[in-house]
């Protein structure tokens, strides 16, 4: 009896959106695509390794929103971080430069995090301002320019390199994934995000510490974001105020498609990495299907409009 | 020197509160045994919630002593946090999190040497609590939404018996129930009794505050009316108590 509810409890519709959407739009493929390759293994291991600092920023973005935040900044933190690790590492060690990009990205996400935890301003609007200035401050940091970065081995750790024949960026999703759902399910903390989330007075009631914990999930997501400039930057061995501009919509579709909601309490790290994965495959099989920029856009952001409302809406009660 | 074996388990001494000038609570002293239960009673706006938050360490008093067992506490402080917990009208719950979590929110268990969540062990300690008080959930796994109002109070009041070492406030605690659902969590408050927890309830229903009580107190505007024994008085005297009508 007890373990059919808690079988039930587990085996929420909504939250199993992103499952079955990505193995509907999985078999479409297969069968419209079949002839360009896109069942190829290097085909879809193509799709995974696109996705990973998607995935990255989604894990951060998981916690914010678990919080009953928001953090739209992160797309800018990506750029900032990159170009902060690149300028470094043209003086200093990769090692440095990695450790100036990780700090670039914290501090950063500390600084998004006072307002909101310290100051009790909406993070919308807190990251939305934040999102503009430090996209200005990646075009400024270089006047526009992109930073190579010639360290091999930098190259190999974060993009093109591999171990036991496993693509690095494979691991890296794998690692980051893993870890972010051990914390977030598993550990006094992830708990703790949850409860802000959902009722912050009633946490507090509770000796939570609501405002630490707003101000730990910010920084997260700006490490994250940094750790997702570094991957961007291995791939492409340099760093470039670009980088990171376009995954705003990308991300937040995965996350709350993987079944995390927008205002706070309840999340899926899983979910968030198979949502990343789905706007992967997406991306992917429209480009294979032929269709133009602009049709894609419109196909995504209907898939994207369906899935949301799949997943949001609320059971009558 | 006060005698610590014998004392009450909560004694409040001439507790005057003041919000800006405004005042809350004067002269309010009362004592409770472990095992009493006590209703505070009052018109809206009396100070009902007020003394149940001076006492939980919410709010400093402005003057006044408070003692736990005998033992002076300093307010707002951590140090006697298990001493005393509270169920608030408008019930602290984590609505999207399961009972169980609810139950230990802020004081998890957790597995050594990892410091990683011990989930088996929070659900089996939270079956064995809600079978105890007689709480009646689907499962300790549910998900708070899916409960009824009664049954949420009843977790609610459950996480403050687990907690709770001498002293339990409950404001309010079935103003938002039905007559069947008030019966349910009647009960729970009864067996907390059986407990040898001291209990202060705040209702605005005499006849509850008859069923329950041990003894009433009654505020007016601030001030502390008097004490009644149940057994010795009437609820027309309360009225007119809380009224200040003869
Ligand atoms: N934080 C506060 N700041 C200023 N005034 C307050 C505060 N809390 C309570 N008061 C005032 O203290 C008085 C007593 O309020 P309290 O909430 O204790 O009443 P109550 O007896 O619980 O009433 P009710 O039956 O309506 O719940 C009221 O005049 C209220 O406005
Ligand atoms: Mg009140």
């Amino acid at each position: 009896m007890d373990g059919v509810h808690r079988l039930l409890d587990r085996v929420d519709v909504r939250q199993n959106v992103v499952y079955v959407g990505f193995l509907v739009i999985f078999l479409f493929f297969s069968v419209t695509l079949w002839d360009t390759g896109f069942l190829s293994s290097r085909n879809l291991i193509n799709i995974v390794l696109q996705t990973a600092p998607a995935t990255v920023m989604a894990v951060g973005l998981v916690f914010v929103l678990s919080a009953g935040e928001i953090d739209l900044s992160f797309g800018s933190i990506v750029a900032v971080a990159a170009l902060v690790g690149a300028v470094v590492m043209q003086e200093a060690s990769a090692l440095v430069g990695i450790a100036a990009a990780l700090a670039a990205g914290c501090v950063i996400g500390a600084i998004n995090g006072a307002f909101v935890a310290f100051l009790r301003l909406p993070s919308f609007l807190v990251t939305l301002a934040t999102m503009g200035l430090f996209a200005g401050v990646a075009r400024t940091l270089t006047d526009l320019r992109s930073i190579p970065i010639t360290n091999e081995a930098f190259a190999g750790f974060f993009g093109s390199g591999s171990l036991f024949g496993i693509p690095s960026l494979v691991l890296w999703t794998v690692a980051v994934v893993a870890l972010g759902h051990l914390v977030y399910r598993h550990t006094t903390f992830g708990a703790h995000v949850v409860a802000t989330g959902d009722n912050a007075a009633a946490a507090r009631a509770c000796r939570v510490k609501v405002t630490r914990i707003r101000l730990s999930v910010l920084v997260l997501s700006g490490a994250c974001a940094a750790l997702a400039g570094l991957l961007y930057a291995g791939r492409i061995q340099g760093a470039r105020y670009t980088l990171g501009e376009a995954d705003l919509m990308i991300v937040i579709a995965a996350v709350i498609v993987g079944g995390t909601k927008l205002n706070g309490g309840k999340g899926s790290i899983i979910g968030a990495l198979f949502g990343s994965l789905l706007m992967g495959m997406l991306n992917n099989g429209l480009i294979l299907m032929g269709l133009s920029v602009s049709q894609q856009l419109i196909v995504r952001g209907l898939i994207i409009l369906a899935a949301v409302a799949i997943s949001l809406r609320e059971p009558a009660r | 020197m006060p005698n610590v074996s014998n004392a009450p388990a909560l004694r409040l001494t001439d507790i005057r509160k003041e919000f800006s000038g405004l005042v809350a609570i004067e002269n309010c002293s009362l004592a409770i045994e472990a095992g009493e239960i006590v209703a505070l009673v009052g018109d809206n706006g009396a100070g009902k919630s007020t003394l149940v938050k001076i006492i939980a360490g919410v709010h400093p008093p402005t003057a006044g002593t408070i003692e736990f067992a005998g033992k002076t506490v300093q307010p707002t402080t951590d140090a006697n946090r298990n001493d005393v917990e509270v169920v608030y009208q408008d019930l602290a719950l984590a609505d999207q999190q399961p009972v169980y979590m609810n139950l230990f929110l802020g004081r998890e268990k957790i597995k050594r040497p990892l410091g990683l969540l011990d989930r088996r062990g929070m659900i089996d300690e939270a079956q064995a609590l809600v079978s105890q008080l007689d709480v009646r959930i689907p499962s300790v796994t549910a998900t708070i939404r899916d409960l009824s109002g009664g049954q949420r109070q009843g977790v609610a009041i459950a996480r403050a018996f687990h907690w709770a070492k001498r002293i339990v406030l409950l404001d309010e605690p079935t103003a938002a129930l039905g007559v069947a659902e008030t019966a349910r969590v009647e009960e729970i408050i009864k067996t907390l009794r059986t407990q040898n927890l001291a209990i202060l309830i705040i209702s605005h229903s005499l006849d509850q505050v008859f069923r329950l009580a041990d003894r009433i107190c009654v505020l007016r505007r601030g001030s502390q009316v008097g004490i009644r024994r149940t057994a010795e008085t009437d609820k027309n005297e309360i009225v007119s108590m809380i009224t200040g009508l003869a």
